[in-house]
């Protein structure tokens, strides 16, 4: 007897699936939305506040204080990462699933860089204006935040994934990912600090290229991994 | 030897506040990781004791004997 | 896998033992310390008292007899946590947990003593206590490392849990710790003039590198020892629900 087979859904259309479902989640709670987006710009109007208001100081800073805040805004929206799924019970399902947990991962982290940190890297040229950055530097700081920041929400996604549940929470998430973090802060504005002396920022742009390929292709294998223990732990 | 006398030795040639205090916060260190694993040892030792002891006492079987008959 | 040598093998099974790992290194532990006692004893008097002093730096250089050791070891402790991760997730070994879960606090322990030793060589050699330059940065970064493997494995629950979780987060920073180094190398070159070179310092006679090379080798069977005894105390934490770890409180002293 033939029954009629059941057929599973291709990866792309799981992969689609979850990235809507996620997107539309997001973009149903558009405060949450805003929140890191408001704390980037607070946080970079702390600094005329607190260190000068004077151009060229504020020029001198522009790329590092820029990334900081662009760091700080990604940890911020990371806690809330995977809280919600497993608030809600989606993250046992997600990892108790048959398909490899690899491709909801890649989704979940594509999209929460979608309403983070690309939301980020458009608007800091204007914040970047704000700041005195030199003219030249803003492609090179748009270009950096662009490949930096997924490398930021994945690097992140780990430690929000081995974190999930525990009520400590956000200070030993900011310790275990910070440090983590520095390679793409350096190399970030290091391209925005030579672009504004007029040397060539292609060598730390490369670099950065090279890290986000490296980063998309390996690092969500960990988030899978740290993601299963989580939800052992629950 | 490259110092004539033991004052010498200790001054260091005016670096010696700056060279005996890393050899000490070595001992301390060093002292620390040595310490610490068998402070925890006995710690465990006593406490483990304690609990054997108590349940001795009450008569009741040790959890290692509980563990072993739930096997 | 008929080309891993008969022995090697059998010493890879006996490993999955606790117990076994327990007593077969009791016996181990007076050798260590004396071993290693000697061998810092006798490194650290002849760098201190008989090692000629050093051209540009005069006598502050005799912290590098404890500097060098412990930056050494504060590196050589995160790979062996990566290592031991490595082995917990592949073949879910017990025994590497407790490795890991040992050599934590010790790693740091040495890392931070790198840290103080660093600055206080930096005091008369440069002028300050505290400088950026990449070395000192990147052992910074190293504590921090450190520490939030120790804050992750307290802030989980379930022992099996933590483990598994330290162990991806010691390998994610292993890969990253090199990518760090480099990183912050490379900016620290492009922001300070280069008259902060301490890496190439002429060639060490033998009266200032053997003392050197003793104490190194006498700190890493301290580290052995104190890891083994670390171990030893988690071996019996972790199986004391079992008859012979029962057996063995109601016997000692």
């Amino acid at each position: 007897m033939t029954s009629s087979p059941v057929t599973e859904p291709s990866l792309w259309v799981l992969f689609r699936g979850q990235l809507r479902r996620d997107l539309l989640l997001a973009f149903g709670q558009p405060s949450e939305l805003a929140n890191p987006l408001a704390f980037f710009v607070v946080v970079i109007t702390l600094f005329p506040l607190g260190v000068s208001p004077e151009p060229d100081v504020l020029a001198s800073m522009a790329p590092g204080v820029l990334w900081i805040a662009a760091l700080l805004a990604t940890l911020l929206g990371l806690e809330a990462l995977f809280r919600r799924d497993r608030d809600d019970g989606t993250l046992e399902q997600m990892v108790l699933q048959a398909q490899p947990l690899y491709l909801p991962v890649v989704a979940r982290m594509l999209a929460h860089w979608m309403v983070t940190g690309l939301p980020l890297t458009l608007l800091a040229p204007l914040l970047g204006g704000m700041l005195n950055l030199r003219p030249e530097a803003q492609l090179p700081l748009m270009i950096g935040l662009a490949l930096g920041t997924p490398v930021l929400v994945l690097l992140g996604g780990v430690g929000a994934a081995l974190t999930v549940g525990l009520r400590t929470g956000g200070m030993l998430l900011a310790l275990l990912v910070l440090p983590l973090f520095v390679p793409v802060l350096i190399l970030g504005v290091s391209a925005a600090e030579l672009a504004s002396s007029g040397l060539d920022p292609s060598g730390p742009l490369l670099w950065l290229a090279a890290g986000a390929s490296f980063a998309i292709t390996t690092v969500p294998f960990a988030i899978a991994g740290a993601l299963r223990i989580g939800v052992e732990v629950g | 030897m490259s110092f004539d006398s033991f004052a010498e030795f200790f001054a260091m040639g005016g670096h010696g506040f700056y060279v005996w205090l890393s050899y000490l916060s070595t001992a301390v260190v060093v002292a620390f990781v040595l310490v610490w694993p068998l402070w925890r040892r006995r710690r465990f030792l006593r406490e483990q004791r304690g609990r054997i002891h108590r349940a001795d006492a009450l008569g009741q079987q040790t959890e290692a004997e509980a563990h072993a008959s739930e096997a | 896998m008929n080309y891993i040598p008969e022995g090697l093998r059998r010493l890879w099974h006996r490993m999955g033992s606790p117990r076994w790992f327990y007593e077969t290194t009791g016996s181990w532990v007076p050798w260590l310390g004396v071993a290693a006692a000697l061998l810092i004893g006798v490194g650290t008097v002849w760098g201190l008292a008989y090692a000629p002093p050093d051209y540009l730096q005069g006598n502050s250089f005799r912290i590098i007899y404890i500097h060098v050791p412990a930056a050494y070891l504060a590196q050589a402790g995160y790979m062996l946590m990566a290592v031991c991760g490595v082995v917990l997730l592949v073949w879910r070994m017990k025994l590497a947990d407790m490795v890991m879960a040992t050599v934590a606090p010790i790693g740091a322990a040495f890392t931070f003593l790198a840290l103080v030793t660093g600055a206080i060589w930096g005091k008369p050699t440069w002028g300050t206590y505290w400088i950026w330059d990449a070395r000192i940065t990147s052992v910074l970064i190293l504590l921090f490392l450190y520490l939030g493997i120790m804050g992750l494995r307290r802030a989980i629950e379930r022992p099996e849990a933590a483990g598994r979780a330290c162990a991806i987060l010691a390998i994610v920073g292993v890969i990253n710790i090199p990518i760090i180094q480099y990183s912050v190398d490379w900016w620290m070159t492009l922001h300070q003039p280069a008259t902060f070179t301490i890496t190439e310092a002429p060639a060490m006679p033998a009266s200032m590198w053997i003392p050197l090379l003793l104490n190194v080798l006498g700190f890493n069977l301290l580290f052995a020892l104190s890891v083994i005894q670390g171990t030893r105390t988690e071996v019996l934490v972790r199986e004391r629900r079992t008859r012979w770890v029962t057996e063995l409180c109601r016997q000692e002293r």
